[in-house]
Order: structure tokens, then C-alpha cells, then sequence
């Protein structure tokens, strides 16, 4: 069995899974060697840390406090999508 | 019309014109059994003067009349059939705010394709200034090695995020973050993470593939990481 063992992922290749892997959509595969690969790797431990730390930063904002831009692309779209 | 009106106006208006366009149970336009196909302009010219006072049915008269020849419009001018639709939705929502505005020098059909052509040029340029603009990397690649690992440490954030929260006023730098995103990063980003919204209820509100609304997001969440983290490290 060891030698089906898959190669580690490099650094370079887990950034870019993290939000499937929030999310849920990584294939079962995918999904253990990214957490085999988190574990031995800090860097990468703390940059997911970090993804989740913006996620929960980014939800602290209130609508209130978006640009008027911002808010009026909102606004449109909210509308079109209530009334659907 | 007073203003709480015009809001229930636009809000119906808007409904009926997604639910009608998807059943197709919209007479197209100048159909030859739904009237006077000769007299157009003056048929148009008593619609508008109906719309003007709140009349709902004039406004589905016209949208029937003139929603699929904008969408064909649009979408020579935009790369997908989801941003020339959502150009026209735009137009029409112009349209019942601005009808008072309308002073009847052209024709209502000119007047339309006019907010129409400006609205999915912005579109169109915005696709194109946000396509190439868009990081295809999570994180600068600068940032690793030959090997793909990364060249520094990854310096730690702040672990008292919650308090810190509470205690400084943020929203200053989140916001600035989320404006510096491309705009369609910034929407996905806006609601799943500020609204609260699912994927499936983004897709449907973006009228996108679950694909696309992760690759958004991932780029989205990605470059927010990367504009807190000067802030997250400080003391």
C-alpha cells in the first residue's frame, strides 16, 4: 500500500483547495491529502486559519455598512431575486 | 406617484417581468392580433402616458413588446446571455424609475434601446476590465519556492480576532478591502460572507454554475485574506 501512497501536494497546490474544501467539495481523495498535508505543514495550517479568520471578519460587516455602490448593487439584485 | 408607491411598482413590475418572460406568455412585440401595428408610435406614445400614472398592465404591454428584442440587443454587445438579460432587467428597472424623465422626442423603442445600449456597454466593459484584472492565484506566487513550498513563514495573525472585532471599528477596512475586489469577486463574496446567502441561493440570484460561484469566491476570500493581513498582524 505504500507505494499508492499519493505524492503530498505542495503549498502552492493546497492554497488554491481551501475554499473546496470549505465548502465541502473536494473529492474524498483530495480531501485526505489535504489534510495529511495540513498536519505537516504550519504554514499552511495557518494560512487556512487565516481564510477562516477573513470569513468571520467579513461577516462581522452589516449591510448598513456598505458603500452606496455597493449596497445599491445589492438593493437590484435582492429584488430581482425576492420576486422571482 | 408618491415614493412607497413607485417601490411597490418597481418591486410587482420586476417580479412580472421575470415571471412572464420564462412562461413566454408575453405577446411579442407588434404582434399583428394584439393591435395596431401601423400606429406603433402612437400606441407606444398612450402606454407611456399610462405608465406615467402608475398603470401596471402599460409597463407588461411594453415589456412584452420590447424585452426580446433588447435581450437580442444586449447580447450582441455582452459575452453571455446572462449579462445581456440582466442589462435588459436593468433597462426596465431604469425605465419606472425614469419614465418621468422620458419627454417623448423619440420614440419609446428608441428611448429603451438607448439605456439599454449604455447599460450593457458598462456591462461589457466591465467583463473586460475584470477578467484579466482577476488573480488566477490564491496567493502570490512570489511567495513560494522552485519547489512549490513557501519561501517565508507565513506570519500569524492575531488570535483575539472576536475581541478585537468588538473593540476596533473595522468595518472602514473591510469595506475598503471589499471595494478593491473586482466587481463580481465582490458580489459573491458580499452574499455568501456579509448576507449569509447559500451557494445554491447565490447561484440563483447570480444566475451562475456552482463552478463559477467557488472559483469567484475562492478569488474573492483569497484577496481579502491578502488585504487584511497588514491589519491581522498588528499589534
Amino acid at each position: 500500500m505504500l507505494l499508492l501512497r499519493p505524492r503530498d501536494i505542495a503549498c502552492r497546490e493546497a492554497v488554491e483547495l481551501v475554499t473546496d474544501y470549505l465548502e465541502g467539495t473536494l473529492s474524498p481523495r483530495n480531501r485526505r491529502r489535504f489534510e495529511a498535508h495540513l498536519r505537516g505543514c504550519g504554514n499552511c495550517a495557518a494560512y487556512l486559519e487565516q481564510i477562516r479568520m477573513t470569513i468571520k471578519a467579513t461577516g462581522s460587516i452589516r449591510p448598513d455598512d456598505l458603500t452606496p455602490q455597493a449596497q445599491a448593487d445589492l438593493v437590484e439584485l435582492y429584488r430581482r431575486w425576492r420576486s422571482e | 406617484m408618491p415614493r412607497g408607491l413607485t417601490h411597490v411598482f418597481m418591486r410587482e413590475s420586476t417580479g412580472f417581468i421575470l415571471v412572464a418572460c420564462e412562461r413566454g406568455s408575453i405577446p411579442p412585440a407588434a404582434a399583428d392580433s394584439q393591435g395596431p401595428r401601423l400606429r406603433d408610435v402612437e400606441y407606444d406614445a398612450t402606454l407611456v402616458d399610462r405608465l406615467r400614472g402608475g398603470d401596471e398592465e402599460a409597463f407588461v404591454t411594453l415589456v412584452g413588446r420590447y424585452h426580446e428584442p433588447m435581450v437580442r440587443l444586449a447580447r450582441s454587445m455582452v459575452s453571455s446571455q446572462a449579462v445581456a438579460e440582466e442589462a435588459v432587467q436593468d433597462t426596465w428597472l431604469g425605465v419606472v424609475r425614469g419614465i418621468e424623465r422620458f419627454e417623448g422626442r423619440s420614440s419609446i423603442k428608441t428611448w429603451l434601446f438607448r439605456i439599454l445600449v449604455n447599460r450593457a456597454r458598462t456591462a461589457g466593459a466591465r467583463e473586460e476590465r475584470s477578467v484579466p484584472m482577476e488573480a488566477a492565484h490564491a496567493v502570490d506566487p512570489a511567495n513560494f519556492d522552485a519547489d512549490g513550498q513557501w519561501a517565508d513563514p507565513v506570519e500569524r495573525w492575531r488570535q483575539d480576532l472576536e475581541d478585537r472585532l468588538e473593540a476596533v471599528d473595522w468595518a472602514p477596512i473591510l469595506r475598503s478591502a471589499l471595494e478593491r475586489l473586482p466587481a463580481r469577486q465582490r458580489t459573491v463574496v458580499v452574499l455568501r460572507d456579509v448576507e449569509g446567502l447559500s451557494s445554491d441561493e447565490v447561484c440563483s440570484v447570480l444566475g451562475i454554475s456552482a463552478g463559477n460561484q467557488r472559483i469567484l469566491l475562492h478569488r474573492g476570500r483569497s484577496r481579502m485574506r491578502e488585504l487584511l493581513d497588514p491589519e491581522m498582524r498588528k499589534a
